[in-house]
């Protein structure tokens, strides 16, 4: 039994970090019908860029946590400067063109991001300093430490101020009457250039958490880091039904303990003939079965109120 | 076969120090003129091959340079083979550690009718190129290729001078179940490489009578370790045994203790790096690896042979320059012992080597490996790998049952062996 928990908390932690993720695809799916691919290497990005800012504050003489702090806040700020060029460089002059060229573009500029990166912090692997004290605890036979809790935490913090600024603001309101109707929207006053830049870049600044998350978490970033992650929050998007808030957040954490579960279980429940290496293979087949049975996903509606 | 980044960055450090201080860049015959003789002199042309260009030049200079030493002293005894008197030259060529490029240079070799190869460095060239060795009947002594597949392809040309996979994966069983530990995990990151590795512990840790409790596998790319950790935890298994790389190693061994799983972690020269180090910080300390070969300060002709390779050269050996020394030897021992410097008639006298080298004993069994392939273990402590025992290994394991698959190299230029 409390090897059972240990695998919910394995996969709670590693969810949070999909679902993060992939509130930024399912925001600017929502509002623009893109699936911006590139998402994964903004993650990517936040993590080398606070590895960078943090160890030089920290080596000229900064407490850790501050320096961390201002990792943060640099990761932060340099991605959503990021992702506002992306959209006004790359998605923009492409609105209006056929769907799969923006799709495109994305996964190009993916690509370009991930040589860039290659190109600035070199290919070796990168140990990220930690910035939470090493804090263990144990409880009822499960053991987690400090940055897990704070990732969970953090996430879900994130999520509902998400949630508050889509249902709350005006900014919020914009963003669906953008989703609902761009045409109308605009007619009613919403600044449809205006509403799909700030998604990009609320998309991007939770990118960042991430991006520090999972560097703080394993210790380790790379310039390949942002791939096989976005691809996972991507599914987890459409696993909850892409351009639904609330069906990122339950997919990602549906993926993630899915996935710990599968990877801890799938030998005893096959008697061995598959092995824990399937652990990636789970969440593409959770894909594509949600797919066949319910292909707007598990929240996903037919119509309207996307975002 | 597989990356040694760590040892790759140091010594780069120190071979780009080196050759910064006036090398007269090393021509490709080299061989000092001798002193014309009386009696006709057959000129015997021995290739090499390394990468010495890209990020391993260091380590294939530094099998050069062990090449070129063993040549200089063979023809500074004055060696005779049947009945004229020879004169080694030691025709070096450079392979980027690219398999592409080792086929081209091995053709390159053949056609320039060498009369035996030492080399290629990594196993990525080394098993490509062998093939055309064998075609060719040329003979082929590669100091530092791992990769089993290397000898088990059934070319009677292929030999090397250094421990396999195969020994690796045994003596790492047999160090296992002296650790007093009764049961096993194991996990791999299902490369040619770690499932090989894996493999060969496997094996050698059921006969040792240890119980594998668990099976487990990731990849190459993997972050996480958790999910599998956990399964591991559940079994209670007393040791973690890795078959992969230093990158996923280190966050693996940092997440058994994140989960308070109390094993020991072991694993093969993947890991036995400062790379893993680095990335698995003080959760590494205390735990053990291993590397193939033989530190030279333990070795009866170690000291010296160092001590005449720092004196010629001025700078220090890197990693396998004595098993590139042995590899010259043994060719040169062979057509010795064979009266000819036909490769044809030297051929069968390799597979009857019985030699001390610089680098440990050389004796070969059917397949071209050595029959007691030396491993050496490390323990990690405090962020340096401190030396704890060098152990022989036995014979190999037949071909049927070895990993068959070859190395598939990760990265555009392949690391090390």
């Amino acid at each position: 039994m409390d090897i059972f928990l240990q695998q919910i908390i394995n996969g709670l932690v590693q969810g949070s970090i999909y679902a993060l993720v992939a509130l930024g695809y399912t925001m600017v799916y929502g509002i623009m019908g893109l699936i911006n691919f590139a998402h994964g290497e903004v993650v990517m990005i936040g993590a080398l860029i606070s590895i960078t800012v943090t160890s030089t504050l920290a080596a000229a003489g900064m407490p850790l946590g501050l320096a961390g702090l201002f990792g943060l806040v640099a990761a932060m700020l340099t991605c959503m400067a990021l992702g506002w060029s992306l959209e006004r460089i790359a998605y923009r002059p492409l609105r209006g063109s056929p769907r799969l060229t923006p799709l495109i573009t994305a996964i190009g500029m993916s690509i370009v991001l991930q040589n860039l990166a290659m190109i600035f912090w070199g290919r070796n692997y990168m140990t990220f300093p930690p910035l939470l004290p090493k804090v263990n605890f144990e409880f009822a036979g499960t053991h987690f430490t400090l940055v897990q809790v704070v990732i969970v935490l953090l996430s879900a913090a994130l999520m509902a101020g998400l949630v508050f600024l889509v249902y709350r603001t005006k900014l919020g309101m914009a963003m669906r009457a953008t989703a609902q109707n761009p045409a109308v929207a605009s007619l009613m006053g919403v600044n449809i250039n205006r509403v799909i830049a700030s998604a990009f870049v609320i998309g991007s600044a939770l990118a960042a958490v991430a991006g520090v998350m999972v560097g703080s978490y394993y210790e380790i970033a790379h310039y390949q880091m942002g791939f096989m992650l976005g691809l996972k929050a991507f599914t987890a998007a459409v696993l909850g039904g892409i351009g639904n808030l609330a069906g990122a957040m339950a997919g990602g954490i549906l993926l993630g303990i899915i996935e710990a579960l599968g990877a801890g279980y799938i030998g005893d429940f096959t008697g061995g003939f598959l092995g824990s290496h399937y652990q990636d293979i789970f969440a593409f087949v959770v894909l594509i079965v949600v797919l066949m049975f319910k292909p707007s996903g598990l929240f996903g509606e037919k119509t309207g109120d996307r975002a | 076969m597989q990356a040694k980044l760590s040892v790759v960055a140091l010594s780069v450090a120190a071979a780009f120090a080196l050759s910064a201080c006036g090398q007269k860049d090393a021509p490709a015959p080299v061989a000092a003129p001798a002193a014309p003789e009386a009696k006709p002199e057959i000129v015997v042309k021995l290739g090499h091959v390394a990468p010495m260009t890209g990020p391993q030049a260091h380590l294939g200079k530094d099998n050069e340079s062990g090449a070129l030493l063993a040549v200089e002293e063979l023809n500074a005894q004055g060696l005779e083979i049947g009945g004229a008197k020879v004169k080694f030259q030691l025709v070096s060529e450079d392979d980027q550690a690219d398999p592409k490029q080792g086929t081209i240079v091995a053709q390159k070799l053949i056609d320039a009718k060498v009369n035996g190869v030492v080399g290629h460095l990594n196993s990525g060239t080394t098993i490509p190129a062998s093939k055309l060795y064998f075609d060719a009947g040329l003979p082929q002594v590669s100091p530092s290729a791992t990769n089993p597949k290397y000898t088990q392809q059934g070319f009677k040309t292929a030999f090397r001078v250094m421990a396999n996979d195969i020994q690796q994966g045994k003596v790492l069983g047999e160090f296992a179940a002296k650790q007093g530990v009764k049961t096993v995990a194991i996990i791999d990151d299902r490369t040619a490489y770690g499932q090989g590795l894996a493999d060969e512990f496997r094996k050698a840790a059921e006969a040792a009578g240890l119980k594998v409790v668990a099976n487990e596998y990731t990849n190459d790319k993997a972050t996480d370790f958790k999910a599998i950790l956990t399964k591991i935890k559940s079994t209670k298994a007393e040791l973690v045994f890795y078959g992969g790389m230093d990158a996923q190693g280190g966050p693996l061994v940092k997440q058994m203790k994140d989960l308070g799983i109390k094993a020991k972690f072991l694993g093969g020269d993947g890991v036995c790096t400062p790379e893993f180090m680095k990335l698995g910080g003080p959760a590494a300390d205390g735990e053990y690896c291993s590397l193939p070969g033989v530190p030279l300060e333990q070795l009866a002709k170690g000291p010296e042979f160092k001590s005449k390779f720092e004196a010629k050269f001025g700078y220090q050996i890197q990693l396998y320059a004595p098993n590139a020394y042995d590899a010259v030897m043994v060719i040169a021992d062979s057509m010795k012992r064979a009266g000819s410097v036909e490769p044809a008639a030297y051929l069968p006298e390799i597979a009857k080597t019985k030699m001390e080298g610089v680098s440990g004993n050389i004796e070969f069994d059917q397949f071209g490996d050595l029959t007691s392939g030396a491993i050496t273990l490390y323990q990690y402590q405090g962020g340096a790998l401190n030396y704890v025992e060098t152990l022989g290994g036995a014979p190999v394991a037949p071909a049927a049952e070895a990993p068959a698959a070859p190395t598939a190299p990760a990265a555009p230029v392949e690391e090390k062996k």
